[in-house]
């Protein structure tokens, strides 16, 4: 049949032209962010790596205020990844074993708040915040991001539950094992991928995200909230270099949770 | 006589931990109580009373009269107008190519899913390197001999073209968080059907006109819901691409917020966006609503 292998071929194509326009960015940020200051400002551009230099990603790291932010994140992304595991996964762990009255309300109101737009709790928030004096910290921009993720964290939980046999528990109990030492020594371990697979979720999440960070910190930002004050201010190999560390970890997250992202997204949008 | 044995011990131990899934998701009921539903009623607070606590409408008043109001809003729809139809296309087109097994898959959907984990201010920033004047574009435009001189594509007066390029970033980032929803739909599709209609002799495009296409209804209908609800909150590609040039809702919130410092404005245009993304999504319900009798599960 050869009309099939022509489409077979025109699909090789488009998915190469895809791929293409989807690495092309990612690499020529790559490449400005580890070039020399000529390099950034030079024209025609050179689309080779051949001039790797560090001098922009050194401006960029010296820079004030830059280290700060970059740890700050990090200790937002740990405490918002702690605080949901924590907090969701037992919600998750109870709408898959159980089939309680409040289940389903429950689960539709979960799956309900992602049709309210993140931007309308953090202008409230950051209010709530300067009277209570939390304004200005990690912990504060760490539970605007928990309140965002933890419905997500519940629903990929409760299907990381879904997809580990019940029977297994139950055996354990039967052989003398309580219901918390069943659910240790089996459900847990069983469930460890999926539960870390969430906890990346998180990570990207608070990682990536601008709107709340920026309003909830003024003075001490996280990196993302730092970028986007530093725009209109910062010379471009600054905001070269910025971009490419804000963009780093999405290849290595993706690689990790790719398998996850379609089981746990698909289940969860349905 | 053994399985009554048993099934009793379990009704025993089913009454004993009746409570349990209660206190089980109470931390998280409490939890989005606290810091979700409460700053949502909250904000309708800020938006429609004043300082002392009497309903007002001021904040809305200064929303509407502000020059940037207009601007705002039509921008956030002529962005949305440019991204959601050529997102969903491509989308499609790419979860097609996901589920067609071709070789090196595994490959293709690990590129495929990496603009996921990408922010838009990150992507409004790897844009700007390309369409900025001295930027990427035009060096290619220029060594292929298809300009003569740098074009200035981020141009503040047109406003076309500044939609062209943060259209083009956020179809570069988003298109793939449709694709997800979409390739999962398509996974859950029996292959039988597709089969069947191939032996009657369907070529490509009426399998997926006819069978593909309306099966993926449901998740068709999620996947433009929440792109669309995103759609609504589009911020930091617009202002890491455009600096002042043009302003969305998001900006104009985060404009109040900060720089004005005024909570009440900002409140305002947040239930704008909030009210807009409500009506998109119901728009989407209705449109695209499946009758109970054709659904599959």
């Amino acid at each position: 049949m050869p009309h099939l292998r022509i489409g077979r071929a025109l699909a090789y194509v488009a998915a190469i032209a895809i791929s293409a326009f989807i690495l092309a960015p990612i690499y020529l940020i790559t490449i400005s962010a580890f070039s020399s200051f000529d390099a950034v400002y030079d024209y025609p551009k050179n689309l080779l790596p051949t001039g790797a230099s560090m001098e922009s990603m050194n401006t960029f790291l010296d820079s004030d205020g830059v280290t700060d932010s970059l740890q700050r994140s990090i200790y937002v992304a740990i405490i918002a990844i702690v605080a949901c595991i924590a907090i969701g996964t037992p919600a998750g762990y109870a709408l898959a074993r159980f089939s309680f009255r409040a289940g389903n309300p429950f689960q539709l109101a979960l799956v309900s708040t992602r049709a309210f737009p993140l931007i309308i709790i953090a202008v409230p928030l950051s209010v709530t915040y300067l009277r209570v004096g939390i304004d200005d910290t990690v912990y504060g921009v760490a539970m605007a991001h928990v309140a965002f993720t933890l419905p997500l964290t519940v629903l990929v939980t409760a299907s990381v539950f879904a997809g580990i046999s019940y029977e297994l528990e139950e055996a354990a109990m039967t052989l003398g094992c309580s219901r918390l030492s069943a659910f240790r020594k089996i459900a847990l371990p069983l469930a460890l991928p999926g539960v870390a697979a969430s906890a990346i979720f998180v990570f990207v999440t608070t990682w990536n995200e601008v709107f709340a960070a920026a309003l909830l910190t003024l003075r001490n930002r996280t990196l993302p909230a730092q970028m986007l004050a530093a725009l209109d201010t910062s010379p471009l190999p600054y905001r070269l270099a910025g971009g490419f560390f804000l963009l780093a970890p999405a290849l290595l997250v993706i690689f990790l949770i790719r398998k996850y992202l379609l089981t746990t997204w698909g289940r969860v949008a349905r | 006589m053994t399985t009554i044995a048993h099934e009793t011990t379990r009704a025993r131990r089913r009454r004993r931990w009746e409570g349990l899934p209660y206190w089980l998701i109470l931390p998280t009921v409490v939890y989005l109580g606290l810091f979700f539903v409460w700053p949502m009623i909250q904000g309708f607070g800020l938006a429609l009373r004043d300082e002392s606590g009497n309903w007002t409408l001021d904040a809305l008043d200064t929303m509407v009269d502000d020059a940037a109001f207009g601007d705002a809003i039509s921008f956030t729809f002529l962005l949305i107008l440019v991204i959601v139809p050529i997102q969903f296309v491509l989308a499609m087109g790419m979860a097609l190519l996901l589920n067609a097994r071709l070789r090196g898959g595994g490959l293709f959907l690990y590129i495929f899913l990496l603009p996921l984990a990408i922010s838009d201010l990150a992507a409004g920033i790897a844009w700007s390197a390309i369409f900025t004047e001295r930027g990427y574009l035009n060096t290619i435009l220029e060594g292929l001999g298809v300009i003569d001189q740098p074009f200035i594509f981020l141009d503040p007066t047109s406003r076309t073209q500044l939609v062209i390029c943060v259209a083009a970033a956020e179809i570069w980032r988003s298109t793939t968080f449709m694709m997800v929803i979409l390739f999962a739909g398509l996974q859950a599709i029996p292959r039988d059907y597709v089969e069947a209609s191939e032996v009657f002799g369907a070529g490509f495009f009426q399998r997926v006109r006819h069978v593909i296409l309306p099966m993926l209804k449901p998740s068709i209908q999620v996947a433009l819901l929440l792109r669309l609800i995103f759609a609504f909150e589009v911020f930091a590609v617009v202002i890491a691409l455009t600096g002042s040039g043009a302003t969305v809702l998001a900006a104009e919130a985060y404009k109040w917020q900060v720089t004005n410092e005024n909570e009440h404005v900002a409140a305002a245009y947040s239930l704008v966006i909030l009210g807009l993304s409500l009506v998109a999504a119901a728009v989407v319900l209705v449109v695209l609503r499946t009758p109970r009798e054709r659904r599959l599960r």
